[in-house]
């Protein structure tokens, strides 16, 4: 896989800054992710990545900047009445997955995933059930779906996190960390979900993750993140094996 | 040493003393508290006795008495289901960045926290038909604002006992994971979409238990309510006992009679309450991801003492896509 753009922007970017009371985490962000493109983000801890993905869909509120996703463009800056309704907006066409899951637990695991539809779509229960279960097939766990959250195991319940944020029919997928709260041997199984995304439904797709063995298999492109800026992207080949800065090449050392 | 000193002296009681002791070691706790108990009730009975106190008026008063439990629980009932709305949008105003409601909700439960119930009650009673009539207001609307004695009485206790569950209720809605705030909000919903279908939901298990406590505390202090002047057909349990007291010059078992009302009342009630809270605290260990920080792995944590056999640890057929090779671990 090759990175290449194909110029039409589901993300765009720009000049982003954060600022968490004096401590400025990201410095002037821009970047576009192209429909259908997988772009991983990586760096060390307090670089800034995480922080950008929250911006994305207005988990964090960006200190200034610009921040469109699939044509809601939103501005930075305090967050009025009516941009909270756009907010929401823009969140409806970005699905998250989060490290820890988050999954719902008064609710089942079908339940989980149809709670978006029903609730934000107002889809009918059994029209979204049937979706749901679907995508839980997809997943490979349709014959979890009436078990509680807390039955199943973490690499279970992100899977079921994908097919929650999934049920949605998001533009933009954003993966924070989603492997790293999981035991080694649980990692796998959501990649593999992940990997499936990308390669049988083309999602668009902005992962923070250290798993470099995914990255180099699926990812389009790699952003490193430095001190809150984006010090040097690439596709997988040129990153791993021809980067030209230190910190990069310290920081693979680290992981690989 | 000889071979017959080697006896362990503990296999025998060395004195009385020490063989009372392992007797009663052998008996069930639970039997030694009942014994507690009747010990207490033959004692009682005895200076209930001695009082010489007119069982024949607390027989015939008793039904006029008993009349009474309809009002408290009416009165108890009406004023928990205000305090809980009461609770309710007072804990939401606490923990909201509106500074409106931040500082109504604040200005409510410093109030009615601050003061004693039973001033509350006389202002409503007897100093808001003052200040409704000299406002000048037409007739319709004071009409409206002067309330009858028993509405005061439950207004009152559900606007006091408001003020403290909102604490319990803001200490609920806080103990729900902000994770799983912000997965509600990154599926789009509105504030009180997620208020209602993730939020809440969860902290009410937190929060019905000391709702019950509440409850109990609120049915004793209905008997505030008879110093307000409601008619007497819809006086409760403790006027009752009162005017009965004051009509036949019995005012002390006409107390009696009430605590004993009271009690057993609360009684029923606090067995129900701790049979709910233990059916909740079994359905929080289930759901215990509530109450886990975030970043925690619930299932490593929890699946460990539990039925393990559930928690399938390897991938599942069906994932789809090919197996992912060379992982940089």
């Amino acid at each position: 896989m090759t990175g290449v753009r194909n110029g039409e922007a589901v993300v765009r970017v720009e000049n982003l800054h954060k600022s968490f009371g004096a401590l400025e985490v990201l410095k002037g962000i821009d970047m576009e992710v192209d429909k259908g493109e997988v772009v991983v983000i990586f760096g060390r801890s307090g670089s800034g990545k995480s922080t950008l993905l929250r911006c994305v869909n207005f988990l964090e509120d960006p200190t200034s900047g610009m921040i469109e996703v699939s044509g809601v463009r939103l501005e930075g800056g305090h967050r009025t009445k009516g941009k909270r309704e756009q907010v929401r907006q823009l969140r409806i066409k970005a699905g998250m997955v989060f490290q820890s899951f988050n999954l719902f637990p008064n609710m089942t695991v079908i339940g989980n995933v149809i709670e978006g539809p029903v609730t934000v779509k107002s889809i009918p229960e059994a029209d979204a059930r049937a979706i749901g279960l679907d995508l839980l097939d997809k997943v490979g766990l349709a014959d979890k779906a009436d078990e509680y959250p807390i039955r199943l195991s973490g690499g279970q319940q992100q899977r079921v996190a994908i097919a929650r944020a999934l049920a949605m029919e998001p533009e933009v997928m954003l993966f924070d960390e989603p492997t790293s709260a999981l035991d080694p041997e649980l990692i796998g199984e959501v990649l593999a979900v992940m990997k499936s995304l990308a390669t049988d439904l083309h999602m668009t797709m902005m992962v923070v993750t250290h798993e470099m063995g995914f990255a180099r298999e699926v990812a389009n492109r790699m952003m490193f993140f430095h001190e809150g800026v984006i010090l040097e992207q690439g596709t997988p080949d040129e990153m791993i094996n021809h980067t030209k800065y230190p910190e990069t090449k310290k920081f693979f050392e680290a992981v690989l | 040493m000889g071979a017959g000193e080697t006896r362990p002296p503990a296999q025998r009681p060395t004195n009385r003393l020490e063989g009372m002791a392992q007797a009663s070691a052998r008996v069930p706790f639970k039997l030694k508290v009942a014994v507690v108990w009747i010990v207490i009730f033959v004692i009682l009975a005895f200076l209930f006795n001695a009082a010489d106190f007119d069982t024949e008026f607390m027989r015939s008063r008793a039904d006029f008495v008993l009349k009474g439990l309809t009002y408290t629980v009416i009165i108890a009932f009406a004023g928990i289901i205000l305090a809980v709305l009461m609770a309710l949008i007072g804990s939401l105003g606490r923990l909201s960045r509106n500074p409106i409601a931040y500082g109504v909700s604040g200005f409510y439960t410093s109030f009615f926290r601050g003061t004693p119930l039973i001033v509350q009650l006389f202002l409503l009673a007897f100093a808001l038909p003052v200040i409704v009539g000299n406002l000048g207001l037409p007739q319709s609307i004071e009409d409206l604002l002067t309330l009858d004695p028993f509405i005061v009485g439950i207004v009152a206790l559900g606007l006091n006992y408001g003020a403290y569950m909102t604490e319990i209720f803001r200490a609920g809605i806080q103990s729900v994971s902000h994770g799983q705030s912000e997965a509600a909000d990154a599926l789009g919903m509105t504030y009180g979409q997620k208020m209602k279908r993730v939020v809440l939901p969860q902290a009410f298990r937190v929060i019905i238990p000391p709702t019950g406590n509440e409850f109990i505390a609120m049915m004793k202090d209905t008997a505030l309510v008879s110093f307000i002047g409601v008619s007497v057909e819809q006086s409760e349990v403790f006027r009752r006992a009162q005017l009965a007291g004051v009509e036949d010059f019995n005012p002390v078992e006409a107390y009696l009679l009430a605590a004993g009302v009271y009690w057993a009342l609360t009684a029923v009630f606090t067995f129900f309450q701790s049979r709910l809270e233990r059916r909740i605290s079994k359905g929080y260990v289930r759901g215990a991801p509530t109450a886990a920080p975030k970043g925690t792995n619930i299932v490593s944590v929890s699946g460990q003492g539990s039925s393990g056999g559930d928690l399938p640890m390897v991938v599942d057929e069906g994932v789809p896509g090919p197996e992912l090779g060379g992982q940089g671990h």
